[in-house]
């Protein structure tokens, strides 16, 4: 494997983990808006 | 505070967007490793950042200990949980970058086995707040935060005091950082800085909402009975 390789695959890898991350609070977001909705209710 | 939330989001988004642009283009290509070394700009600074963030929450811990208020509980969570995530960060980029420089992806070398140790460490710390159910739970954590931190200087350390595969430090004392390949890699600090705060402060909100929903979940179910 060319070295430029280790390189992208790094910084997509870290790319993906806070990706990740920020995909979990957003669902994490949403879950509570429901719930918020239904204690409205 | 909506306001706030918005600048920091433009702000860190042009930040990592310049420092992207400083670690992949602008930086010196390293001599000897060539253009793998542009790992270092996101590998370092994402320890730096996770070493912060968990002396953050241990910092928060001792003030919860003190004081039992959900503020520092809640400062504490959240620095732990964006504390792992950076701290994945640096785990994944140090074998991807290890593998064609020393040709090995892993080695249990005194670095990188306290690194992940660390990174268990706080991982059972978030599992121990998301699956106990128990009233102390916040206090559980507490401790083992503080026994936690004491990981940190270890693994920073280490590379100072002891001969190991782990690079020795290249900036600060000692170090024989490229001055340009320095100002880069403050730069993206800098950059990841902003990411981290930017997470933590959503977290926190989103901690809050959670407590509050819960809060009002239970007074709703003592109500109900006398409907």
């Amino acid at each position: 494997m060319n070295s430029l390789h280790y390189l992208y695959a790094a910084y997509i890898a870290t790319w993906a983990i806070h990706g990740g991350y920020l995909v979990i609070l957003v669902r994490k977001y949403s879950k509570i808006q429901r719930e918020m909705k239904k204690l409205g209710k | 505070m909506k306001r706030g939330f918005t600048i920091l989001a433009i702000v860190t988004g042009l930040l990592l967007s310049f420092a992207l642009y400083e670690a992949l283009i602008a930086a010196p290509t390293e001599r000897t490793m060539g253009d793998v070394q542009r790992i270092f700009y996101y590998h370092v600074p994402s320890a730096w950042t996770a070493f912060l963030l968990f002396l953050i929450n241990f910092v928060a811990s001792v003030v919860y200990l003190i004081r039992r208020d959900s503020k520092s509980d809640i400062i504490a969570l959240v620095s732990a949980e964006v504390g792992v995530v950076f701290c994945t960060v640096v785990l994944v980029t140090g074998p991807i970058w290890a593998r064609p420089v020393w040709g090995i992806w892993w080695t249990w070398d005194l670095r990188l086995t306290l690194t992940l140790v660390l990174w268990l460490i706080y991982v059972s710390y978030l599992v121990l707040r998301r699956f106990s159910t128990s009233s102390q739970t916040a206090k559980l954590a507490a401790v083992l935060a503080v026994f936690g931190a004491l990981d940190v200087p270890l693994v920073y350390f280490s590379i100072w005091f002891f001969r190991t595969q782990h690079p020795s430090p290249v900036i600060g004392n000692g170090g024989s950082l490229d001055p340009r390949m320095a100002q880069v890699l403050l730069i993206n600090w800098a950059a990841f800085l902003c990411l981290a705060w930017l997470m933590s402060w959503t977290r926190f909100r989103l901690e809050v909402l959670k407590r509050e929903v819960e809060e009002a979940q239970s007074l709703q179910s003592l109500l109900e009975p006398s409907r």
